[in-house]
């Protein structure tokens, strides 16, 4: 009954709520569209169409501002929690082989006495991401850069896979556990500090994040050092740079040796 | 007529236990934030805490509520019985399976990832899962509405929907196409990542579809207090209703315009082009259009119901009211909290003062405000309005509801109204930890501990409300007679079809849709390179 005499240009209440909203629509679309760009004097359009693009949202650049040139290379590494996951014993295997070549460093069981960091259990995707890293530039060191940069893909993704399979030992040097600072459990909310614990192990962890019990103080205090200054920044969307500036010297130290007093048999095992 | 009482109780009892569940997380949440509280210092269990919260208080308690109130109004107002009890049966299993699976996997902490689903955040495949029974079940009490309206109609052909079904099967259409948004997220985004199908996520998309749901569900938890506000409060305090017409059209400017407009929750978002922001504002502002017709339509309501007991004057009928009547009391409670409420959100919708508090704590003291505040009170109200007729059992101690009703009030306000400074003050919201003793922020513990200490009042008004409803299942068994509904001033006997259908409503709905999503959506579903990898909960 109702639909035929309803949807019909004489129905007027038809006509009436029709009208209204299309007029509503309309009038909020062209204050939207044209006139509200437009009142932006900071902004240029070339014609109406533009602005109308502009406002609604169609991805373009502005031709009269060019990308900023990028002078430092940036790490191309993408990680999921499933990279690495699952690998083969062969995979393992070769990674052993290849492994030789950094044990004068980062010790025979993964467990550096150089304060290098310990690779024995860390996890397969941040060993994955830095040897790329390395091997790009967007990482770099004197000593390990050139190991890293005649490696193939295979071969980072078996060594990552190889130290990942390594059991976590404790380190050569234990010191007595340390509580834990408040940069570790709380962070600095007011400076945009999330706690260290919630990506890096005492709370909780993050994929590309590597666990730190156990690892060398002085070299945690050198990469923190290094994040603040700028000379590392192999760091996604600059997460650990901005988070090394605003930490005090002191918080830099406490960090440090609170991770490197724990054992690291307590990193949630959850791989 | 309420013939399946057992069925609406189900619905009715189930609701108040999760909300009584939630309510205890909340307080709970409250207090460990607060500098009252020592700090927590895993904020995971916060997470935890907060997403069983927000999936309760925002999925299963309202539809619950709606669904329950729905089925007692098709049966009394329509004066027939339901049809299709099964189905809804159905629907309720299908909400209890649903509610159990998706809090199974938070309880667990593997889907700490908020009720705004947060992609690329992604929780356990099973949670979401749920939430999509949750809404099904939903589907069918929607389907079941628009049947039994559709027997109705022809039994009775030509005759005036009564308005308390017309407005509850525009609350159900609302629903059914409001939850589309979500529906569409969960199915084409969010469950194929979590199922481990894709590793990547287009985390724009899913926000501008999650907007689609999350501003109408908000008029779609708001439709069980506008239905109380004018078919129970005048017949409860002995008055009428003002205008049937001007209240039918306050449910169909809902159903129009409550649509349309949640991109104002994405002002932030860069992926939403500005001409589309500013479009959504302006309809989020005709918006407030249909709740100043009701405030006007209701004190007009509650002024006859007030003159018929001989009030006088200006001003003097109000003294004339029923204030011991608790339906009374929670109006005016409810008032007073939409009034608050609603110029928060003027405040929230607009582009440029959004700015200023735009995923602040003053959004959540907003949305506790209105939600619950001005509905759940709402919400008490109909349950003790309808519990003798479901029960066939008095509620004898109108002390202990009004006592109720005061505490909520008094825990609400004292719970958002410094909730909202803090926001003004800069405090962000969704953080399991602040450092009150921090110079920058230590002026702030007072008033969150003034929070806190609201939860904990709001907590046992919410205890005295289960502690009413569960009495008054052994209370002397009582003849409450039919459950009716108020009258009009003038009782519609004939009325046009466009106030008397949904058809005209719905489309033009679903055109607002199209012409205010359906660009930013394509765009974004279009181009190239705009996922992100997925961050799994509890993965390395």
């Amino acid at each position: 009954m109702s639909a035929r005499e309803l949807f019909t240009l004489t129905n007027r209440h038809f006509k009436t709520s029709v009208g209204i909203t299309a007029a509503f629509f309309f009038v909020t679309a062209i204050a939207g569209f044209i006139v509200l760009p437009f009142a932006q004097p900071w902004v240029q359009f070339a014609d109406v169409w533009d602005a109308i693009c502009s406002a609604a949202g169609v991805p373009q650049r502005a031709a009269s501002v060019t990308a900023p040139e990028q002078t430092k290379r940036l790490s191309g590494v993408v990680l999921t929690s499933n990279t690495l996951s699952r690998p083969s014993q062969e995979a393992i295997g070769r990674g052993a082989t290849l492994a030789q070549r950094c044990a004068i460093c980062h010790g025979p069981t993964g467990v550096s006495r150089a304060d290098s960091p310990n690779l024995a259990g860390q996890y397969a995707a941040v060993i994955y991401k830095e040897l790329h890293d390395f091997r790009t530039g967007a990482r770099t060191n004197a000593v390990m850069s050139p190991f890293a940069v005649n490696l193939t893909d295979q071969e980072i993704a078996d060594l990552s896979n190889y130290y990942a399979y390594l059991p976590r030992l404790p380190a050569y040097h234990p010191s007595p556990q340390l509580p834990k600072p408040n940069i570790v459990i709380f962070g600095a909310p007011m400076r945009g500090i999330a706690p260290c614990g919630a990506c890096h192990g005492s709370l909780d962890n993050k994929t590309g994040s590597p666990w730190l019990e156990g690892q060398s103080e002085a070299y945690m205090k050198a990469q923190l050092q290094a994040f603040a200054s700028g000379e590392r920044r192999n760091d996604i969307s600059q997460q650990m740079r901005n988070i090394a500036r605003a930490m005090t010297p002191k918080e830099t130290e406490q960090a440090a040796a609170y991770y490197a007093s724990q054992p690291p048999d307590v990193v949630k095992a959850v791989d | 007529m309420l013939v399946n009482r057992k069925l609406i109780l189900a619905h009715f009892w189930l609701a108040f236990a999760v909300f009584g569940i939630a309510l205890t997380l909340g307080a709970w949440q409250m207090f460990i934030r607060s500098p009252i509280g020592t700090w927590l210092s895993n904020p995971e269990l916060y997470y935890r805490s907060l997403t069983a919260h927000g999936t309760v208080m925002g999925y299963v308690f309202p539809t619950l509520v709606a669904m329950g109130f729905g089925y007692a109004i098709s049966e009394s107002a329509l004066e027939q019985r339901l049809v299709g009890v099964r189905w809804a049966w159905a629907g309720f299993w299908l909400i209890v399976v649903g509610a159990i699976m998706a809090m199974v996997p938070v309880g667990l902490g593997r889907a700490s990832v908020l009720y705004t689903f947060y992609p690329p955040l992604i929780g356990n495949v099973f949670y979401y899962l749920g939430v999509v029974l949750v809404v099904v079940g939903s589907w069918i009490w929607v389907a079941l509405m628009s049947v039994n309206l559709r027997v109705w109609r022809k039994a009775h052909p030509g005759a005036p929907v009564p308005l308390a079904m017309f407005a509850n099967v525009a609350g159900s259409y609302l629903w059914a196409w409001t939850a589309v948004g979500a529906a569409l997220e969960l199915l084409l985004q969010i469950i194929p990542v979590a199922a481990g199908l894709k590793a990547t996520i287009d985390a724009g998309l899913a926000r501008v579809f999650f907007s689609w749901t999350l501003h109408a569900i908000v008029y779609f938890w708001l439709m069980p207090t506008y239905i109380a506000y004018y078919t129970i409060v005048p017949r409860a305090i002995g008055g009428r209703i003002y205008s049937d017409s001007m209240a039918r059209i306050s449910f169909i400017l809902f159903l129009v315009v409550a649509m349309p407009i949640g991109m104002h929750h994405t002002f932030a978002d860069p992926q939403v082009g500005a001409g589309f922001k500013f479009i959504h504002s302006a309809f989020t502002a005709l918006v407030a259009l249909p709740t100043l017709l009701t405030v006007f339509t209701i004190c007009a309501s509650v002024e006859i119901a007030a003159r018929l007991r001989g009030g006088r004057g200006m001003f003097g009928w109000i003294r004339a009211l029923p204030w011991d009547n608790p339906m009374m009391l929670a109006l005016a409670f409810s008032f007073v909290m939409l009034g608050f409420g609603g110029a928060g959100g003027l405040i929230n919708m607009s582009y440029q003062l959004d700015a200023s508090i735009h995923n602040t704590q003053w959004i959540t003291g907003h949305f506790h405000l209105i939600f619950g505040g001005a509905i759940v009170i709402m919400y008490f109200a109909i349950a003790y309005d309808l519990w003798p007729h479901l029960t066939g059992r008095e509620l004898i101690d109108l002390r202990l509801i009004r006592t109720q009703l005061w505490l909520w009030f008094i825990g609400m306000i004292v719970t958002t109204f410094p909730w909202h400074w803090v926001g003004i003050l800069g405090m962000p919201r969704r953080m399991a930890y602040f450092d009150f003793g921090d110079p920058a922020i230590a002026p702030q513990a007072l008033s969150v501990t003034l929070s806190a200490i609201g939860g904990f009042i709001l907590l046992a008004s919410g205890i005295m409300f289960i502690v009413i409803l569960a009495r008054g299942m052994r209370a002397p068994l009582v003849d409450a007679g039919p459950y009716r509904f108020a009258l009009a001033v003038h009782q519609p006997t004939m009325v046009p079809v466009a106030l008397n259908t949904h058809a005209l409503w719905v489309a033009l709905m679903i055109a607002l849709t199209l012409t205010n999503y359906g660009y930013p959506i394509l765009n974004l579903a279009l181009s190239e390179g705009t996922s992100v990898p997925a961050v799994y909960v509890g993965a390395q």
